[in-house]
């Protein structure tokens, strides 16, 4: 099949899988999940043959918004490697999720419209990945949105998944604002929405202040769906959801959507330092908040979400370096996509064996109870906390090099003080809940779970240790590999710091956990996000709603009775019409107003 | 009989033939259905290839009154392009409207009465979007807002319901007053001899209006045809008068008898008082911000669901004159199609509404809880309406915002202007419509269930759920091809803007 084909089935299957779900199939929920489950099967095929065809340019563009000559918009394709690369992992993690998921959801009352949302969150993640312009970007990035929000309320009768969902929604609309500001900045700068077109243009910009708060704007995009502070506090909540659904969009794909953005938009942030050196920052912050964060946590999902929020704020920090940082970041975006989600399903296995018991302080000893989980539970957090020569150590290293080469010293000892605290908490978390004895009846009864939610794992943890290594590396078009050569021969700082971070880490999470029934340390400000999430209720509640509240007084008993009034005592002062008011009668005075138009006009002219 | 006298004298003809004893609700399910067809018949024959602005077809004249010293009055109908769009939306509506409607026999009072007003509303809108004689636009126009006033007299909700006829009556009695002053006065500054609207632009073409009295004009206009849409500040009167009208009614207003004041500017004011739009452009700005931040937040603060989506159809015409200020073809193109988009969406919610409190009546968000679970076809149409009026891509209301956004950016590169800080304050709106439409649903159909027991009452029936399918489906297929709509839009609105070039 030609890419054009491929291009398009890739696209529209899954959106196919939704609707047919929707308006046909949903009463069915085992052939709704089938239906899904094989559309995303078909979409990996596909993502894999369109990948062996290799970089092409698509030819079949549809015309969207048709308002010539002054405006399109078209749905085109770019089908250049960062786009196949990203289209592989979403493609894979996808399906190996709905597989995961027909276990872990197999007694849901909404398995129809759970598996309905995987397959509009497929089509939409596609659409943004193969976007050849910003509208058409935007497009899929807000559907993206709507799929997160239907999937993370997916328990919609609990009061804090329904919050969670809205939540998640708002917050990236708040992002949106800004990017769709951005979109329109770039396009009256450059006079396009076509990143190639755009790429081309952006040189000759003359406006250096328009364009930096162009990219500035544009990045508040990436700031809302890639959880950046001070945009992230929906991503913790949105551990709601179901936990593969976590594992695929909250972890893997959907929130590195923004990080791909920034990168298929590099050649914006190379043309303003000042957004570059805001973009560095932003990340740098984001990691070590989040990893500060994630030391309090005892919500096994939760000490993830914020692990996932730190390591975005690495792949941040590269993008931050514009086309200098790129390779890098999108390297550990693939790497971490594997890991990550492999953690995530790691805990829901977990979490299905222990009945939805999700404190890591009433589990423990399960590494003997679910062997298999925990090895692939512990590969992913060798790989998450850079254990050498693992996929995670190999990303991490190149953005750390990436940043001390282009510079960049403070972000860079932030990310290394990072490269600190991880091994720290994740340390915690499987000691915690896998070693010593078990603490809760729930933990003492769990077992491994089946083949269909185990095999996933299991892929996932060879993705996780050798997913950098040119065998796997090369064909699915990642953005950088493993390179020993380059290693030993530029063996330097970033290296010697992280190893002592790492063995630092582990080691101080040992001496403190290793026995713990309980935590030893309590720092009330990490358990507690930073107040943070206190500061946004009270804008909502005081500042916003406060405001709504006194505008909708000005609105009654001032605006109403000012613009009322006149013209009521205006027709009271006309003929007809005030005879109408004096009848009272509403026949009577329609009757005369129609007669009063006719004979208005007669006088009139 | 031309296409188009039929088109419009259908509704009428049905209405009195209830009014003569026909059966009411087959009478005017039958006038909708074929009113339907005929407006598809004459999409499907319009000829798209013509780029002019009011370059009619289907055309058609009757000279009703030619006497000497005053201009001559003519009973004509034509189509352009954006006419086009709009009859597609009234008979949408209007079929959606009616199959909404309560049975005969549920009908509290005179059920002939409720039918025949609805068929009169609907005539009166078709008549007022084809009519090509000025005299005719405006009448049509009220003889559909007479009924309006009426059904929300007779049938309306709550013990407000005259107080509230009266609000909406004196206040667009008065809107369309102003109107009237505004349209004599362009008439005699252009010292027509005719109404037709082609003569009319076509004389502004030439020596036109000097400018001080095309500044007047045009602000009569703003304020006369603004009143009608409910422009910030004279908007008071559409909230209660939604929240309490009958819900065919509100849907047939909301969505498409309200389209006719922005439907005005852009065939009237545009072409034959471009100065003075440009004289007034920053008022207008200022006022369609009121719209969209200032009643934006006065939607957030609704406690019942009937006054927020009230609030939040007035919000949303702040949109619709952003297209409209932005003056060029992106922004006007938009502007109609959000004019279709909107009454679609806003008839959704409003029949949905209907069917909410068809069965708990009170609309107040804190009774509600859990519906989702109970009434999950509810639920669901509920959400698809929702995202449709929040702006979600693949609905039409996002394929018409985003060239208002770019229309209304557009320009140079020098920096920000009142326009564009205007966009700014727009695409914010966009979030404080997600606020409130989302916090609307989750009150209602998500989260713990509510202290009272509501989980007894039946879900939607199929009767109930083919109108709000019907909005939906419309609102979906323009929203994948926008082209659906835009092969008519583009020709005329491009013809509009080379009109203002030469």
């Amino acid at each position: 099949m030609n890419p054009d084909t491929l291009t398009w089935l890739i696209l529209l299957l899954p959106l196919l899988s939704a609707a047919t779900i929707v308006v046909g199939i949903g009463r069915w929920s085992n052939l709704s999940a089938l239906v899904s489950t094989g559309t995303a099967f078909l979409s990996l095929v596909f993502s894999v043959m369109l990948a062996t065809n290799g970089e092409a340019v698509a030819s079949i563009a549809y015309p969207w918004i048709d308002l010539s000559p002054s405006f399109q918009v078209n749905i085109g394709f770019t089908l250049d490697k960062l786009a196949l690369g990203m289209m592989l992992i979403v493609s894979s993690i996808g399906f190996l999720v709905h597989l995961f998921s027909l276990g872990y959801m197999r007694d849901d009352s909404g398995k129809s419209r759970y598996f309905a949302g995987l397959s509009l969150f497929l089509f939409s993640m596609s659409g943004i990945v193969l976007a050849d312009n910003f509208v058409m970007m935007f497009i899929f990035w807000e559907l993206v949105g709507v799929s997160s929000y239907i999937l993370i309320g997916h328990w919609y009768e609990k009061n804090s998944a329904a919050e969670a969902g809205k939540k998640a929604f708002l917050v990236n609309r708040i992002g949106d604002f800004g990017f769709m500001t951005g979109i329109l900045l770039v396009w009256i700068l450059t006079g396009s929405i076509y990143f190639k077109e755009i790429a081309q243009a952006v040189g000759g910009v003359a406006n250096a202040g328009l364009l930096n708060a162009a990219v500035l704007c544009v990045f508040a995009g990436a700031v809302g769906k890639s959880a950046q502070v001070p945009l992230h506090v929906w991503l913790p909540d949105a551990m709601e959801g179901p936990t593969p659904v976590s594992a695929l969009i909250h972890a893997a794909t959907m929130v590195a959507a923004g990080v791909y953005m920034l990168a298929r938009v590099s050649f914006l942030v190379d043309a303003s330092a000042v957004a570059g050196t805001t973009i560095a920052w932003v990340g740098a912050i984001t990691a070590l908040l989040a990893a500060l964060m994630a030391l309090q946590q005892d919500d096994i999902k939760r000490v993830l979400a914020y692990s996932t929020l730190s390591q975005l704020g690495y792949m941040v920090m590269a993008q931050g370096l514009g086309s200098a940082g790129a390779d890098a970041g999108m390297f550990h975006l693939y790497t971490h996509a594997f890991f990550k989600a492999l953690l995530f399903l790691g805990s829901g296995a977990v979490i299905y064996a222990c009945h939805h018991e999700q404190d890591i302080w009433r589990m423990g000893g399960l590494r003997k109870r679910m062997p298999i989980t925990f090895w692939t539970f512990a590969l992913g957090t060798a790989a998450l906390i850079a254990v050498p020569f693992t996929s995670g150590f190999w990303s991490k290293e190149a953005i750390l090099e990436a940043l001390l080469q282009q510079k960049m010293h403070g972000p860079y000892a932030v990310g290394i003080i990072v490269a600190f605290l991880t091994p720290f908490y994740m340390t915690r978390l499987v000691l915690v809940a896998f070693f010593g004895p078990s603490r809760t009846k729930e933990a003492e009864h769990a077992r491994e779970v089946e083949p269909v939610m185990w095999i996933p794992l299991a892929l996932l943890a060879v993705m996780a240790v050798f997913s950098a290594y040119r065998f796997l590396a090369a064909p699915l078009v990642a953005a950088g590999h493993a390179d020993f050569g380059h290693f030993f021969s530029h063996f330097g700082l970033t290296a010697t710091l992280s190893l002592v971070g790492l063995v630092g880490g582990v080691a101080g999470a040992w001496f403190l956990y290793r026995t713990a029934q309980k935590d030893p340390i309590s720092i009330p400000l990490f358990r507690d996000k930073f107040r943070i999430d206190e500061l946004y209720l009270f804008f909502v509640d005081k500042i916003q709603d406060g405001l709504a509240r006194g505008l909708t007084r000005l609105d009654r008993d001032v605006i109403d009775p000012l613009i009322a009034r006149f013209p009521a005592a205006l027709s009271l002062a006309g003929g007809s019409v005030s005879r109408a008011l004096q009848t009272g009668n509403v026949q009577t005075y329609a009757f005369l107003f129609g007669l009063g138009v006719v004979a208005l006009l007669y006088f009139v002219l | 009989m031309s296409t188009l006298e039929f088109l419009v004298s259908l509704p009428l003809i049905a209405a009195l033939a209830i009014a003569l004893g026909a059966p009411a609700r087959c009478t005017a399910l039958g006038a909708s259905v074929l009113v339907f067809l005929t407006t598809i018949y004459c999409a499907i024959n319009y000829n798209t290839s013509i780029e002019d602005f009011a370059a009619w077809q289907f055309e058609s004249a009757r000279t009703v009154l030619d006497m000497p010293g005053i201009p001559t009055i003519s009973l004509a109908f034509g189509l352009d392009g954006i006419s086009v769009v709009l009859i597609l939306l009234s008979s949408i509506v209007l079929l959606a409207a009616v199959l909404a409607a309560p049975d005969e026999s549920k009908v509290q009072g005179n059920s002939r009465l409720y039918y025949l007003s609805l068929l009169l509303i609907g005539g009166g809108a078709l008549g007022a979007f084809t009519a090509t004689d000025l005299f005719f636009f405006y009448a049509f126009h009220e003889l559909a807002l007479i009924p309006t006033f009426l059904m929300i007299g007779l049938f309306g909700r709550g013990e407000n319901r005259i107080r509230t006829a009266w609000t909406i009556t004196i206040f667009l009695s008065v809107g369309s007053l102003i109107l009237l002053v505004g349209l004599i006065l362009l008439v005699i500054k252009l010292g027509a001899q005719t109404f037709a609207i082609a003569d009319l632009i076509a004389l502004a073409q030439g020596q036109g209006i000097d400018a001080a009295s095309q500044n007047w004009i045009f602000l009569l206009l703003l304020v006369g045809f603004g009143t009608l849409v409910s422009l910030f500040p004279f908007h008071s009167w559409a909230a209660p008068a939604y929240a309490e009208a009958p819900t065919p009614v509100t849907m047939l207003h909301a969505g498409v008898l309200k389209k006719f004041g922005l439907y005005g500017l852009i065939r009237i004011a545009l072409p034959i008082v471009p100065d003075g739009f440009q004289h007034w452009l920053h008022l207008l700005l200022i006022l369609l911000i009121g719209n969209i931040l200032f009643i934006g937040l006065v939607t957030i603060a609704q406690r019942s669901l009937d006054r927020m989506l009230g609030f939040s159809s007035v919000m949303h015409m702040g949109y619709i004159f952003l297209g409209i200020a932005a003056f060029n073809t992106m922004g006007v193109s938009g502007a109609v199609l959000l004019m279709f988009a909107h009454g679609l969406s806003i008839a959704a919610l409003f029949a949905l509404n209907g069917a909410l409190r068809d069965r708990f009546g009170d609309l107040t968000f804190r009774r509600f809880g859990k519906l989702g679970k109970s009434l999950p076809r509810l639920g669901l149409l509920f959400g698809f309406a929702t995202f449709a009026a929040i702006g979600l891509p693949g609905f039409a209301n996002f394929a018409a915002e985003i060239p208002i956004y770019f229309g209304a950016f557009d320009g140079d590169a020098s920096g920000m202007n009142w326009l564009r800080w205007a966009t700014v304050g727009a695409l914010w709106g966009v979030v404080i419509s997600a606020v409130y439409l989302l916090r609307a649903y989750r009150s209602i159909f998500m989260g713990n269930a509510p202290k009272v027991r509501l989980d007894d009452a039946p879900d939607m029936l199929l009767r109930e759920m083919l109108p709000v399918i019907l909005l939906i489906a419309g609102l979906l297929i323009v929203g994948f091809s926008p082209e659906v709509l835009n092969q008519y839009i583009r020709p005329t609105v491009n013809g509009l803007f080379l009109l203002s070039a030469g």
